[in-house]
């Protein structure tokens, strides 16, 4: 029993760290939504970071890294709230295409993801709108408890406009095919919910940690009655609750990732939920005004954890699967069922 | 990462579940807070320390195991899930016991340790003062050097089962110039030394659970203190980490509370409103999270991490989730929720989630008010101004 990230892990999650504090700070974010959305010479340096290849294969070119891995990558992108769809294709599609490796032209799309030739998007059923479909090579579908691997030219795409200016979200309209198929594994479509969740649950994280930064920041310098607001208990415990709530969301995350247990992923999911929206509620009352501005760099975080909120399974979804494990007879409770999973 | 259970770990479980099952008493013991109830319990920590499993951190010279933190874990999961008794020498195990190995001489460790975990000596603390609360270095009470002796007047309040309790042990001001955090040292009592009148407090529920000490010229060797005169106070807020931290609300008690609540909210499922499935589903979250997050805790310490802040985050976190359980269960068994005892059979529980309930409510006022933690959160780890 050992519940912690090796050394090398943390130093990779640092790299990545610093990496997009140069590169994808709050500044280039707000210049990313007023130009173009995404940032192609961003994308080509996560490229050469190996970062869209780090759960893909070994064979296929990728550094063939766990979700393990993976989540703190993906936390990061959530502290950034980068605008590439980078956590598409480490924690979603290259995780669900590892399993069919040995389909040729899987593996070259495996390939293509790893070299940064190739981007996917990713759709549940439950979900209305798929992110970056648009701009995807192929994009990966679910209908009727199969998963199908289609071909851009196989969709029509119709945009829609999501409150998240960096958020690319189309309704995607298809035929499924013989020919798209990938997998009618009756749990493959769950798999695909609960990667995703981990994914959403985990850049929620980021988003959180980094919306409590910012009003911390503006907190210190921003002065009303001769001191910094920072410095009135009323503003410091609203913040301090929601460090205490991010906290708590951590270790489910975490864990989540190692087991991808279907309860683990509800709890996580449901526990970011939460902090993220405590977050968010709490930064804008910080910032008084300034929140509401779009001036200030807060709503790009407080827009993209409203946004993640309810994909991948809403808080009601995974609060109805959550109760159908722990409130059923066979439910593992208390302290021994804790990593009786796996 | 690792997420199972290693066999040695496994056995461990194991050896620990069968020897509850053979020596946790049938019948619950009577409360600690009164006179009964507390010789009750210290015979129970007697018998624990015949199958050393007093403190099984501690080194095998001391009466311990020298278990690692994840096989305390593991050993606290079994103790709750026996439903043992609540361990009337808290105090000395998981506050005192730390700090002596960590600023105790071989002699204090060699005198003190053994006793407490053999039930020998139970212990109280003696911090508070009716004029130093969440404002610890308000302390007034003095310890003033006699030649081989400190002779201490002045008062403390709020130390839990002093009535009953053999020791305490405490701050006082061993430099009457000092003032705030400096000149303060941390010193041993025993609690019959002439000069100290012990007045008992009922609390909430009406027991003594805790007492005002008062002390008038209580003269006590030089030896009891623990590390250096004027040190007090940093020894005071290692033993305030351990409180609000690891050792003193292990996750395996909030589990075994969020279990029951599952199993009182599926007897009662049919009567209650919808909203409430979201809150006992809240609870077993929250319950499972601090579980998480001390084995993420203890995997760090074992590998030499030390704690630090957040220490308040925990403590915050479970003293919260501790009554938002408590209100649940309450507010599930409704009308039966006032039943504190009768012949029912079903009346045992309830007590218990009502005694529960009212221990809850003191969980974020003690070990530091919840909003004294929040502060240094706020300061310490938000970097904000004071």
């Amino acid at each position: 029993m050992k519940f912690a990230f090796t050394e090398d892990q943390l130093l990779f999650r640092d790299t990545v760290r610093d990496f997009l504090a140069a590169e994808c700070g709050p500044a280039q974010v707000r210049e990313c939504a007023a130009g173009e959305g995404r940032s192609p010479a961003r994308w080509a340096k996560l490229v050469e970071m190996g970062l869209t290849g780090l759960t893909v294969p070994e064979a296929q070119g990728g550094l063939g890294l766990s979700l393990v891995d993976g989540v703190l990558i993906v936390e990061e992108a959530g502290r950034a709230a980068l605008p590439e769809p980078l956590v598409d294709q480490i924690a979603i599609a290259a995780p669900l295409l590892a399993a069919f490796a040995d389909r040729t032209d899987v593996a070259e799309i495996l390939a293509g993801i790893a070299a940064g030739t190739v981007k996917l998007a990713a759709g549940h059923p439950l979900d209305p709108f798929v992110a970056d479909a648009g701009d995807a090579d192929y994009l990966l579908l679910g209908r009727e408890d199969a998963l199908h691997l289609v071909p851009r030219g196989r969709v029509t795409v119709t945009a829609e406009v999501s409150v998240d200016p960096l958020r690319r979200i189309a309704a995607v309209d298809w035929t499924p095919g013989n020919d798209t198929l990938l997998s009618a594994d009756p749990a493959i479509l769950d798999r695909m919910l609960d990667l995703g969740g981990l994914a959403a649950a985990a850049q929620g994280l980021g988003l959180a940690q980094t919306m409590v930064d910012l009003a911390a920041d503006y907190a210190r310098t921003r002065q009303q009655f001769g001191k910094a607001i920072g410095s009135f208990q009323a503003v410091k415990h609203h913040l301090a609750t929601v460090q205490v709530a991010i906290e708590f969301a951590r270790a489910p995350v975490y864990k989540a990732a190692f087991t991808l247990a279907p309860r683990d992923i509800s709890h996580a999911r449901v526990a970011v939920i939460d902090a993220a929206a405590a977050a968010a509620r709490t930064a804008i009352q910080v910032f008084g005004a300034m929140g509401y501005t779009y001036e200030v760099d807060l709503h790009f975080f407080m827009k993209r954890a409203w946004a993640l909120a309810g994909v991948w399974g809403d808080r009601h979804y995974h609060l109805a699967r959550l109760s159908r494990m722990v409130l059923s007879d066979d439910a593992a409770l208390g302290a021994d069922g804790t990593f009786a999973d796996k | 990462m690792d997420l199972q259970y290693t066999p040695k770990q496994q056995a461990f479980r194991a050896e620990v579940r069968a020897w509850m099952a053979a020596h946790v008493p049938q019948r619950r013991l009577k409360s600690y807070d009164t006179a009964e109830g507390f010789e009750e319990h210290r015979a129970w920590e007697r018998v624990l320390n015949s199958g050393r499993f007093g403190m099984v951190t501690w080194p095998e010279a001391l009466g311990g195991r020298g278990a690692d933190l994840i096989e305390w874990l593991i050993f606290e999961e079994e103790y709750y899930r026996a439903g043992a008794p609540g361990r009337v020498n808290q105090n000395g195990i998981f506050l005192l016991g730390p700090t002596l190995m960590e600023y105790g001489t071989a002699e204090q460790k060699a005198r003190f340790l053994p006793r407490m975990a053999a039930g020998d000596d139970i212990w109280a603390q003696g911090w508070s003062e009716p004029g130093a609360g969440s404002d610890m270095a308000a302390i007034r009470t003095k310890a003033i050097r006699d030649g081989d002796h400190y002779v201490i007047n002045g008062q403390k309040t709020w130390s839990t089962r002093a009535v009953f309790a053999d020791w305490c042990f405490g701050l006082f001001r061993t430099d009457p110039e000092s003032s705030r955090h400096h000149g303060m040292s941390f010193i041993l009592v025993p609690l019959d030394t002439p000069g100290i009148t012990r007045r008992p407090i009922p609390q909430l529920d009406g027991e003594p659970g805790f007492a005002e000490l008062f002390f008038d010229d209580v003269r006590v060797p030089v030896g009891n203190r623990l590390g250096d005169e004027g040190q007090g106070w940093n020894i005071a807020m290692a033993t305030a980490g351990f409180e609000r931290g690891l050792m003193l609300r292990s996750p395996a008690r909030f589990q075994e509370t969020a279990k029951r609540l599952v199993q009182l909210y599926r007897r009662h499922e049919a009567r209650v409103s919808p909203g409430v499935r979201d809150l006992v589903l809240k609870a077993w979250m929250d319950a499972e999270a601090y579980a998480l997050n001390t084995y993420m805790t203890a995997s760090r310490l074992i590998a030499g991490g030390k704690i630090g802040q957040e220490a308040s985050l925990n403590k915050i976190f479970w003293s919260e989730l501790d009554r938002s359980m408590h209100e649940t269960a309450l507010s599930i068994l409704g009308a039966r929720g006032e039943l504190l005892a009768s012949g029912l059979d079903e009346a045992d529980d309830i007590t218990r989630w009502l005694k529960g309930f009212l221990f809850s409510l003191a969980g974020p006022i003690y070990a530091g008010a919840n909003e004294i933690q929040r502060n240094i959160i706020a300061e310490r780890l938000l970097n904000l101004p004071r």
